[in-house]
């Protein structure tokens, strides 16, 4: 399959500022789904198929893995400048916020009424990440290979649980020299 | 509780946000070890607790450790559990995102994609499996869940309102 290089938006700083503020202050339960939800589908700065390349690539990388996604996507529009705009306001709001819930907890952390309506919340935050595979995996080919590539790295991280370490140890290799023969 | 050695702790994050790859949950359990069961800065239960807090906070999952520090050590705590979590991507990050987008078309660059794509699809299946078997108690817990992944899949609605929704119905004991 071919990648169709789509054209560069321009992005301002600003614009990466006010665009990672609004995923960061949304992003209850994993900031996967709204990260998407901003980038490809309100801004259409970044085509699926890029937002799920850039996301493999924060993954491989050490460190939350949004927030590496944060930097490259910042940077990829506006430099390192623009990295770093992205960078403070994805961290920046929420460790304010942070901070203002470890004083509440400290106040009301054991209301049941509070614990409640955690438990349901936390319920609805599964279904969103749940339903953001389902909408990237889209963008895989319709061939057996990443299929399986993608069964087996659940298979052993989420069913056997193992370390992470030995699974990628394992895989990656094989899926990148899959990948580098298909594409001779 | 012991002593809080700031210096030691800053030292012990920073060495763990070079070995999260995949994420921080892959480091959840070395955190664990250090705050709870070597320096008993906290206990399990309050450790727990403010893990699930920081997970419904907005923002990346990983803040739980910001709000370690807040809890232990106030700002200066915050600076020390939350600065080592920006290394990483403040310096490999930038250079590998740069050379990603010096060279988009590197043969080795598209197959390390490529060939990797999947496998975080898989990761990030697997994180929602164990994310729903450790928040849902019963049926009505993966009932909630399923109607979220339905809703989503079908409708642009704003999640704000499932997380309102999911909210009601705890307050209701639904769950």
């Amino acid at each position: 399959m071919e990648q169709t290089e789509s054209h560069k938006p321009n992005v301002s700083r600003f614009a990466l500022f006010l665009a990672f503020s609004r995923i960061s202050l949304s992003s209850f339960g994993g900031a996967i789904f709204w990260a998407r939800r901003e980038l490809v589908e309100r801004q259409r700065w970044l085509t699926e198929r890029e937002f799920v390349e850039l996301f493999t690539l924060g993954q491989l990388l050490p460190g939350p893995n949004v927030l590496n996604l944060a930097v490259m996507v910042g940077y990829r529009f506006a430099g390192w400048t623009g990295g770093a705009a992205a960078l403070a306001a994805f961290l920046g709001w929420p460790c304010l916020v942070v901070v203002g819930m470890g004083v509440l907890y400290q106040h009301y952390g054991a209301l049941p009424q509070v614990q409640q309506a955690l438990t349901g919340m936390s319920s609805v935050a599964a279904g969103l990440l749940l339903a953001t595979v389902v909408k990237l995996a889209m963008v895989l080919p319709r061939h057996w290979r990443p299929w399986l590539f993608g069964a087996l790295a659940f298979v052993g991280v989420g069913v056997m649980r193992w370390p992470l370490l030995w699974v990628m140890g394992a895989l990656a290799p094989w899926a990148v020299y899959a990948a580098w023969k298909e594409q001779e | 509780m012991d002593r809080l050695d700031l210096g030691g702790l800053f030292l012990h994050f920073l060495i763990l946000w070079f070995l999260a790859i995949g994420g921080p949950s892959t480091i959840f359990p070395d955190i664990h070890r250090y705050v709870v069961e070597v320096h008993h800065l906290l206990t399990n239960a309050q450790f727990a607790e403010l893990y699930t807090l920081a997970q419904v906070a907005p923002g990346p999952n990983a803040m739980y450790v910001t709000l370690i520090g807040w809890y232990l050590a106030g700002w200066k705590g915050v600076a020390a559990t939350t600065i080592p979590l920006l290394v990483p991507a403040t310096t490999l990050t930038l250079l590998v995102g740069h050379l990603n987008e010096r060279y988009p078309n590197a043969p080795i660059g598209r197959a390390i994609r490529r060939g990797l794509t999947p496998i975080t699809l898989g990761l990030v299946f697997a994180s929602s499996t164990i994310l729903m078997r450790a928040v849902n108690h019963d049926w009505r817990g993966y009932l909630i869940t399923l109607l979220t992944v339905a809703v989503v899949l079908r409708k642009s609605w704003n999640p704000l309102w499932l997380f309102a929704a999911g909210a009601l119905a705890g307050i209701l004991s639904f769950v």
